[in-house]
């Protein structure tokens, strides 16, 4: 019978299986930020066990708050940085060179197929984009993946999404995962694995392959997978040319994890993309989904462009292509914040941050900052934002403010109209 | 092992996320012990009182579907451990939270419904209290002169977690 990429990928990692049903896995990679692995590391030294499994294995970014606004998020800083450099964890990324974890990290080409990976943060299903298996974890998991290099999971049955035909006009990976969420709801993956297959999915980039993943955890699912291919490759070739003879010899390689044609899933959806409109998200939950077609007159006080959802150089362009010579609505404010340094140095080369600029945009450097709430555009209480980013609990982005979640098209729209608007007329 | 058991403080409601246990701007705390005033502070639910004698007396929390959803923060299992809360019975979890629960040795109990609408008949009562046999795997509800006992599934691997203290503890010795 048939494997799919997950179980191709549990099977390979086994470490042991100490009860029916729970798998310890050997982990490839550790992601770690300076939000959840302080206290980790905390831990590890009053237990007198402050070692890592394996350094080059281990990668650290200080992303949520940064620069540090504060004697606390200074000292979280600090005690990732003392820790990186005691452990001589070579991959570290400070101010200057840090940007959002999960679009830093593929950036960097730091994730493959076939690979483990987890980080204390839930949105670490976005590297199953390129064919990993990736979980969001607690500090603890956290801890023990640092010193052990190992992690337990119940191994998740898989739930197939088929997406197919082409994306109308205005209609982004965003929508298509907001949508997914919708039908499916909040919990509607949990302990699954979401795969992304079909031809709407074979054509997209590598960003928006990242942009659906990262939302899996909104269904609840431990990790968005996409099938390794051509478009995989060609991302990490700059990182890979040195193992591989050529592109095709890589993709010979990484297609061993990719799922079986006669594989089993628990669950198959199926999706005509020619159906799709640009959504948002209204009230509390990210399964509450409408067409953007169905808000009227609601008025918002903030855009946020940016996030490990929202913030790589394909989102910016999108919304700098309906934000070029206009202007944000009066009495709404705008932030950017491009997820990387590199994304934020090519946005500046191909003339975008003015675009932004023109528009009245503040841009702000490369954090998470705004999207939990934390720093750089929090909302004040009865607040509403137009938001690229992934969530919209209550409270999430500032006590008492709102959350509207949609596409990079979707808000720059909203910022010209300052209500809620259709990206299509501007397209 | 931890005690497990005492008053319960009822959520009625589905899709409980960390954001609500736990606001993100609290976690910069670097000690557990100073998340203990914010627990449950953003929690969006009619009548719910953060600083109320229900919610800081609360040994067990008992709500519905998909409890602990969204952030992976362990600062949520934290901020209940820190306040004497060891154990949330819901309906169902979301993963990370749950595996967190069990991480720290605590628990997270899932009933059917039924059960849970039984357990949910004694959200009026003054004296409503839960004990809670993790060997047994039986949980007894006692209010308003009534008393009622359940069984539940508990994974081994969750179980043996529990009994260990966590899974520092338990990776630390096998791994």
């Amino acid at each position: 019978m048939g494997k799919t990429t997950a179980e191709k990928i549990f099977a390979a990692h086994l470490v042991d299986e100490p009860f029916s049903g729970t798998k310890v896995l050997k982990l490839d990679v550790v992601l770690c930020h300076e939000i959840t692995t302080p206290i980790a590391i905390d831990d590890l030294i009053a237990r007198g066990k402050d070692r890592v499994f394996d350094p080059s294995r281990i990668k650290a970014v200080i992303d949520h708050v940064t620069p540090s606004k504060d004697s606390k998020t200074a000292t979280q800083a600090k005690i990732l940085r003392d820790w990186a450099r005691r452990h001589d964890i070579k991959d570290f990324f400070d101010v200057g060179a840090n940007g959002v974890c999960h679009a830093l990290f593929p950036e960097k080409g730091f994730i493959r197929p076939g690979n483990t990976v987890i980080m204390g943060d839930s949105h670490t299903c976005t590297h199953g984009a390129f064919g990993a298996f990736a979980a969001g974890v607690g500090t603890t998991d956290l801890e023990v993946g640092i010193l052990k290099g190992v992690c337990a999971f119940r191994e998740p049955k898989s739930i197939r999404v088929n997406v197919n035909g082409q994306l109308p006009k205005g209609v982004y990976a965003k929508d298509v995962i907001l949508t997914i969420i919708g039908k499916i709801g909040v919990n509607g993956a949990t302990d699954r694995v979401i795969e992304f297959r079909g031809s709407t999915i074979d054509a997209m980039t590598m960003e928006s392959r990242m942009t659906l993943c990262n939302m899996a955890i909104e269904a609840g699912g431990t990790s968005g997978i996409c099938m390794p291919d051509m478009t995989t490759v060609e991302y990490l070739w700059p990182f890979i040319q040195g193992e591989f003879a050529s592109k095709e010899a890589a993709l010979a390689d990484y297609l061993q994890w990719a799922s079986d044609a006669d594989a089993t899933y628990e669950q198959t959806i199926e999706i005509d993309a020619a159906t799709l409109v640009p959504v948002a998200t209204f009230n509390y939950k990210p399964d509450q989904v409408k067409a953007v077609t169905e808000f009227t007159d609601n008025r918002v006080d903030q855009i946020y462009l940016g996030s490990c959802t929202n913030g790589r150089l394909e989102d910016l362009r999108i919304a700098a292509q309906i934000l070029k010579g206009k202007k944000l609505a009066e009495n709404v404010r705008g932030i950017l914040s491009p997820a990387t340094p590199k994304i934020y140095r090519d946005a500046m080369n191909e003339g975008l941050i003015d675009i932004f600029l023109d528009a009245g945009f503040c841009v702000t450097n490369s954090t998470c900052g705004a999207c939990l709430g934390m720093s750089n555009g929090v909302l004040a209480d009865g607040e509403v934002c137009a938001s690229t980013t992934n969530r919209n609990f209550n409270g999430r982005m500032g006590k008492g403010g709102m959350v509207h979640l949609m596409s990079p098209a979707t808000a720059a729209a909203t910022a010209i109209e300052g209500k809620i608007a259709d990206p299509r007329k501007y397209l | 092992m931890k005690t497990f058991g005492g008053p319960v403080l009822f959520l009625d409601r589905a899709d409980i996320n960390t954001d609500e246990i736990i606001p993100a701007k609290y976690l910069t705390e670097i000690t557990k012990q100073d998340l203990k005033p914010y627990m449950l502070e953003d929690l969006k639910l009619d009548g719910f009182d953060p600083k109320g004698e229900k919610t800081l007396n609360a040994r067990v929390v008992v709500s519905r579907e998909n409890f602990g959803c969204g952030s992976s923060r362990e600062h949520a299992p934290w901020v209940f451990e820190v306040n004497n809360i060891t154990v949330v019975v819901a309906e169902s979890f979301a993963r990370i939270f749950r595996q967190n629960m069990f991480n720290c040795g605590m628990a997270a109990i899932e009933l059917p419904k039924p059960d849970l609408d039984q357990i949910f008949s004694h959200a009026q009562d003054a004296d409503a209290s839960m004990s809670i046999d993790i060997e047994a795997q039986t949980l007894t509800m006692t209010g308003g002169g009534k008393q009622k006992s359940f069984s539940f599934e508990l994974s081994p691997f969750d179980k043996a977690l529990v009994l260990a203290g966590g899974w520092v503890d338990y990776a630390d010795t096998k791994y």
